[in-house]
């Protein structure tokens, strides 16, 4: 048995959600290859490589997998699926866009974001906004399934496995990639930081989203925000943490002016340790807070800034 | 251009769920339900396309029990001009949803589908994908901006580094996400208006479709819930607690 893990990464650098994959795909007990299709993605591929665990590396290089759409994509992956007992991909917009189209196309089902292993056919997923966990065995011949990464320690450096070019497929021509615009940020990446700062409708403007990045600043933190402040436009919709954003799980998130709705919870209750800055005392991000502070923001958040300035 | 909308009746997004007592389901019992909120979306992105020229005809199809029809009523209401309802009482996976779909797709011949990225009870986000690979059409998922033309539609989609823009060809599925447009409310004479469409009712049967699960599920747990914890009184307890204590920073 071997699994075939879609590698995501933006062809110079593989995407850390893969390394995550790649764990949870250890704990199947088989033996892992990972697709690298891009276009001059070398650089990638190699770096896949030197994973742990990593037995060997696909590369498909061409233009059309250039921007990972998952048209072309989703056809290679097909052509390669039965010789594969299991398909995994990180459950990042990535994943989730692709891998449902390789089920479907098998005839198989897929287990979506999975945060636990328990059998090679057998998972535990989050449904219901993360409320209730389904344990589910999939009775399919290949298992389709993508990953939470939050949920798996991402696999070590120490790999030496080999990179077979394979043959790309065609150009379905159905979908082009025009432009991206992506969030550019010298702080850590929201998933992978160990602490994330996220600020809710509370903060009323994005200009005093300001107040966040100091204090971001100072603690080596990622921005977050909750639903209601992506959607009063005070910040891009990548920083949304919640059932349908991002699923964080730092060893502390500190949530400023967030009311805590069951949808955000969702994508914060894995952390390790949560503070709640809040006015309201009844807001329900306390009843989830190991340390709630009751207290205007716009003071309170000043003075941790200018505390932890000494 | 004739537009499908699939919409999924769900407990109500605001409502924590709970398991029955012998946990071998959720209680849905005296729960509110409602359209999951995505395909409200969808159905609200199809009537800003009919009202500004770019679409025709908007059907709405949902799959489940005679109960559905109260979130069929609510898509005619926003202003669908007819709905579909394939009756049965199985809780159907996202593979048996989107075969279904393509039946539907194939007896009504629409140029877009617009669905919800994902429902909020089952969180899979999988069926509109699963749509698109079953027709071999494209797919734009998760959009937070939709323009139609002729032969094709340029889409923004929310990624997790950011936005894309990508082209597609159409025939193709879209499937929405937050930032693609807030649903209207409906109004009373609309609720009324609604009544008078048409709402066709199909037995699942009818259509041949093998929708078999391919999942088994062994047991719904509740995770353990986190307890709330303490109260700070100002700045400098909680930095001493996140210091000392919890040893975070």
């Amino acid at each position: 048995m071997t699994a075939l893990i879609i590698a995501e990464h933006d062809n110079g650098s593989l995407k850390s959600a893969t390394a995550n994959t790649i764990a949870a795909a250890r704990q199947l007990g088989v033996e892992i290859h990972v697709l690298v299709a891009g276009s001059a993605c070398s650089a990638a591929a190699e770096q896949a490589a030197r994973l742990r665990g990593v037995g060997k590396v696909l590369m498909a290089d061409a233009r059309h997998y250039e921007g990972g759409l998952a048209e072309n994509l989703a056809a290679l992956i097909v052509s390669l699926a039965p010789s594969y007992s299991h398909v995994l991909a990180p459950a990042t917009t990535f994943g989730k866009n692709v891998l449902p189209r390789v089920a479907a196309q098998l005839d198989v089902g897929q287990v979506s974001d999975i945060v636990e292993v328990l059998a090679p056919d057998t998972f535990v997923r989050p449904i219901y906004a993360g409320n209730v966990l389904a344990k589910v065995r999939s009775d399919d011949p290949i298992k389709v399934i993508t990953v939470r990464a939050t949920a798996f320690e991402a696999t070590g450096q120490g790999g030496t496995a080999p990179i077979d070019t394979i043959a790309p497929g065609p150009d379905l021509g159905m979908s082009r990639l025009l432009e991206r615009e992506l969030t550019h940020s010298s702080r850590p990446e929201l998933t992978e930081a160990k602490i994330v700062v996220s600020g809710g409708r509370g903060l009323q403007s994005g200009e005093n989203f300001k107040l966040l990045e100091t204090l971001a600043d100072r603690l080596g933190a990622a921005i977050g925000a909750s639903r209601a402040a992506v959607d009063s436009g005070f910040v891009p919709n990548d920083y949304q943490v919640g059932q349908t954003g991002k699923i964080v799980a730092p060893q502390l998130y500190i949530a400023v002016g967030i009311s805590g709705a069951i949808q955000h919870l969702a994508g914060m209750k894995g952390s390790k340790v949560i503070v709640a800055i809040n006015k309201d005392p009844e807001a329900p991000i306390f009843q989830v807070a190991d340390y709630g502070l009751t207290a205007d923001l716009f003071q309170a958040v000043p003075e941790l800034i200018s505390a932890l300035g000494q | 251009m004739k537009i499908v909308v699939p919409v999924k009746r769900v407990i109500d997004a605001n409502v924590k769920v709970r398991l029955k007592a012998d946990g071998s389901a959720v209680d849905s019992d005296n729960a509110k339900m409602s359209m999951n909120p995505f395909d409200e979306i969808a159905v609200e992105e199809a009537i800003r396309l009919k009202e500004a020229g770019a679409a025709g005809e908007i059907v709405a199809v949902s799959i489940g029990s005679d109960a559905c029809q109260d979130v069929l009523r609510a898509a005619l209401a926003m202003g669908a001009d007819r709905a579909l309802l394939i009756r049965t009482e199985a809780v159907l996976e996202p593979l048996a949803v989107a075969k279904l779909l393509r039946e539907v797709v194939a007896r009504e011949q629409p140029r877009l589908v617009i669905c919800g990225k994902q429902s909020t009870d089952g969180d899979a986000n999988q069926a509109g994908q699963m749509l698109a690979g079953l027709l071999g059409w494209p797919q734009a998922t998760f959009a937070s901006k939709l323009d139609l033309g002729t032969d094709g539609a340029t889409v923004t989609r929310e990624i997790d580094g950011g936005l894309e823009i990508i082209a597609v060809t159409l025939p193709a599925v879209v499937t929405t996400d937050l930032r693609l447009n807030s649903p209207r409310y409906t109004t009373l004479p609309n609720i009324m208006k609604a009544k008078k469409k048409p709402l066709d009712v199909v037995a699942l049967d009818e259509f041949g479709v093998d929708t078999r699960p391919r999942l088994t599920t062994l047991g719904l747990a509740e995770p353990a819930a986190r307890s709330a914890g303490v109260r700070v009184a100002d700045v400098a307890e909680l930095l001493a607690k996140l210091k000392n204590e919890a040893k975070v920073i």
